[in-house]
């Protein structure tokens, strides 16, 4: 069973700790500026919002690849960067529309979320629950569950 | 290791910057931080000097843990001599911009000397340079803040400034960095800007490293988030009402200074209360607190982020203030709203922005406001002195407009600016000030809370409650519960809080932590990411030799322990209502036993023995 990182902003209090376990698990520092994760405020709006790689099923990033450098982990879903075969040559970054993939200018190779091998480190990391790792054909459970949960008792519902 | 072993030295009056090398040797003695800017500070400046002149040096500086994931690991402090006190200040501050400098590569940024024109020192990494400020002088923070992410076209920098009221010279002026969080007390913003440096603009892509042992590291903090985390107050109740928990609490023990401090209660508590916060208002059915925010790799999460009503008097023609910002905390609503008698929740949060936007520290400004409206209404003060304004406790028209003024440096803001004891000696009545040398007390009445009245009067950067707090034991029961109305024990727990919290403000990490972390949990976090062996006991010493050096430097500098005293109201004029009524602060049945557990003389000053045993020079 695959499962997908599942992101609620309404729980978020950015603190990033999710961009520090990040960057801990994959650059063995705590670096923000590394993370694969990132987390947005909204100052004005008084919102934070966590954001990352969905692993899109047909993959942009993979596609553009020249080289195929980016791998399908047919076990967790994730596309993975094969940091050997990479040139840098950033196309990906490009073809990625969420903005998920990044040059890393230390290694002039390309860092995006590889869901940490099926455990990934921003959702052991966060301390309020906006960052699960669910089922991940369950990622609206949650949410259906907080809907069927307002639903008033006896209602009966025609389609 | 965990330091990164370097600090930055800029020479403001030549323009010359340059990298050092940390002293290691100071760094095993007094940590980081709070302990070793101390240090730097100490073996740098002539205790007399004057606060504000080219003599006096400012410091930032971060702990050991600083940037870490150790939850909380952001904070740093801005160590100087305070031109409010003129003893030692020490402000410290979360927000991310701590983290930001350590991340590029910097344990702390020593300032020296005056710069001939405004500048702001931009950190990228490894590179540093002094910009000119003289687009950004005379401007708020929050403008500052925005020019200087527009002008370096990076939206990831971290940015630290002083306001206007900084400028103008008000005394109690912060430095404010990430918008709303604050290094606030003591004046260091108004040392800042006396150096012309409007601001420092941080990013780090370098990252944080150098633990000894990063596998028993991240089990220590892994431990320590859950400790947070299943405790009661640092799981639920700050993030839930924020410090703002405690303004029902402390007023229903009687211990809420009210209007000035002649009250210990204030009728209109629960209306500026956290809980107050999340009712819907009736004007917009929007509550005033929109979410709780964290500081960085906080998992606590205490911040507050507001809004006020936009059809609010202070704020119905101004849309720049519509949006959300740091919202009230504990001590600021209570300056701003119980020690004024003012009880509009929204006027509070609009005084609180406008703190945060100019610079300058809600507690002395709210207390000083608060003997302004005492003076008033005895007659001393006339609208012709303050502008126009009617300034009767209560009113939230005052506070507002004084914010105002103080914020600009305008008018009767500057007498505003000087601080409650150079306001009320200007006007003829010293008992007045609710100052312990020369510093605001904050929210806790020591009639009610008899360990805060020792708490204030020795407090090394004057009156504070961020030196011991005994609140946790007397109010809360943490780590054990004590009498609040007793001043039996209260010397020897002012004297384990000082000396835990000085290693505390020296580590990186947070205060707030201490509601769940005894040193024990915090031990063995430094001890995994540090060189040496830290148990409890050395960040207990560490602490004590921290005190002892900050007392050192203040009676150098002529504050004697004729100044561990509190404003004659307290010891004199007992407690009207509530719990403690009929009590005074009993101080000097606690200031001798004090005394003598910090091994001083009867006068207040460490002894040979004492300074032997922790190393003093």
């Amino acid at each position: 069973m695959q499962r997908s990182l599942n992101i609620n902003p309404a729980k978020c209090t950015g603190c990033l700790q999710c961009e520090l376990a990040c960057s801990y698990e994959n650059e063995a520092l705590f670096n923000p500026a590394k993370s694969r994760i990132r987390v947005f405020t909204f100052h004005q709006e008084g919102r934070f919002v966590p954001y990352t790689c969905t692993q899109c099923a047909e993959a942009w990033c993979m596609r553009a690849c020249p080289v195929d450098a980016i791998t399908l982990n047919r076990l967790t879903g994730a596309k993975e960067i094969l940091e050997a075969r990479c040139v840098g040559c950033k196309v990906c970054t490009i073809a990625c529309p969420f903005g998920t993939v990044n040059y890393n200018q230390t290694t002039g190779k390309v860092i995006k979320c590889d869901l940490c091998g099926g455990d990934p480190a921003c959702a052991s990391a966060c301390p309020t629950g906006a960052i699960t790792y669910v089922d991940a054909d369950q990622t609206g459970y949650e949410r259906m569950r907080a809907w069927a949960e307002k639903t008033s008792v006896g209602a009966s519902a025609t389609a | 290791m965990a330091w990164t072993g370097n600090i930055l030295r800029v020479d403001l009056t030549n323009g010359r910057i340059g990298s050092e090398a940390l002293n290691r040797e100071w760094a095993r003695d007094y940590l980081g931080q709070r302990g070793l800017a101390t240090k730097y500070l100490v073996e740098e400046i002539d205790p007399k000097c004057d606060p504000l002149g080219l003599e006096n040096k400012l410091i930032m500086a971060t702990g050991p843990l600083t940037g870490t994931m150790a939850s909380t690991g952001g904070r740093y402090s801005v160590i100087t001599k305070s031109p409010l006190t003129g003893c030692v200040a020490c402000s410290n501050s979360g927000g991310f911009l701590g983290a930001e400098l350590k991340n590029a590569g910097w344990d702390m940024i020593i300032f020296e000397g005056r710069s001939p024109h405004p500048v702001y020192l931009l950190i990228q990494d490894d590179r540093a340079e002094l910009l000119p400020a003289d687009e950004i002088w005379g401007t708020s923070v929050w403008h500052t803040d925005e020019w200087l992410h527009k002008r370096h076209q990076d939206p990831l920098l971290r940015v630290a400034a002083v306001g206007r009221s900084a400028e103008a010279g008000c005394l109690y002026a912060a430095v404010i960095n990430d918008l709303h969080r604050a290094a606030g007390r003591s004046g260091v913003g108004t040392v800042m800007a006396s150096k012309h440096l409007k601001a420092v603009a941080v990013r780090g892509t370098r990252g944080v490293g150098n633990i000894k042992d990063p596998r028993r590291f991240m089990q220590a903090v892994n431990a320590g988030k859950k400790v947070l985390a299943d405790n009661a107050v640092t799981g639920q109740g700050l993030p839930a009402y924020g410090t703002q928990v405690l303004m029902n609490v402390i007023n229903e023990v009687g211990a809420l200074p009210t209007r000035n401090v002649r009250e210990v209660q204030f009728e209109g508590a629960s209306k500026i209360s956290g809980e107050a916060m999340h009712e819907p208002r009736p004007s917009d059915g929007k509550p005033n607190l929109t979410t709780n925010a964290g500081c960085f790799a906080c998992t606590i999460a205490c911040g507050r982020i507001s809004t006020i009503d936009k059809g609010h008097f202070t704020v119905e023609t101004k849309p720049e203030y519509w949006g959300n910002s740091g919202g009230l905390e504990y001590e600021a609503a209570w300056a701003l709203g119980a020690d004024t008698g003012v009880s509009d929740l929204d006027a509070l949060t609009y005084a609180n922005f406008v703190c945060n936007e100019d610079g300058f520290d809600p507690i002395s400004f709210g207390s000083t406001v608060a003997a302004a409206m005492e003076l008033y209404e005895m007659g001393v003060l006339t609208q012709e002195l303050t502008g126009g304004v009617e300034f009767r406790f209560g009113s939230a028209e005052a506070l507002a407009r004084a914010a105002e003024l103080v914020a600009k440096g305008e008018g009767f803001g500057r007498d505003l600016g000087l601080g409650s004891k150079r306001f009320c000696a200007k006007y003829g009545h010293p008992d007045l000030s609710m100052t312990v040398k020369g510093q605001e007390f904050p929210a806790y009445d020591p009639r009610g809370i008899q360990g805060m009245g020792l708490t204030y009067a020795t407090s090394n950067r004057g009156a504070c409650h961020l030196r011991s707090y005994t609140v946790a034991s007397e109010i809360l029961g943490i780590p054990v519960k004590t009498d609040p109305l007793s001043p039996l024990g209260k010397a020897g727990l002012v004297k384990a809080f000082q000396d835990a919290t000085a290693a505390v403000d020296s580590s990186g990490l947070c205060l707030f932590t201490t509601f769940a972390w005894t040193l024990e949990d915090i031990a063995p976090q430094i001890d995994a990411a540090c060189e040496g062996d830290w148990g409890a006991g050395r960040l207990a010493e560490v602490g004590e030799r921290i005190w002892n050096l900050e007392r050192d430097f203040n009676l150098r500098a002529g504050v004697s322990g004729a100044e561990d005293t509190l404003p004659k109201r307290l010891l004199t004029e007992a407690a009207k209502t509530g719990p403690a009524t009929g009590k005074v602060s009993a101080l000097q049945e606690m200031l001798p036993e004090y005394y003598q557990l910090r091994g001083w003389s009867s006068d207040g000053v460490p002894i040979r023995e004492t300074r032997e045993r922790l190393g003093l020079s």
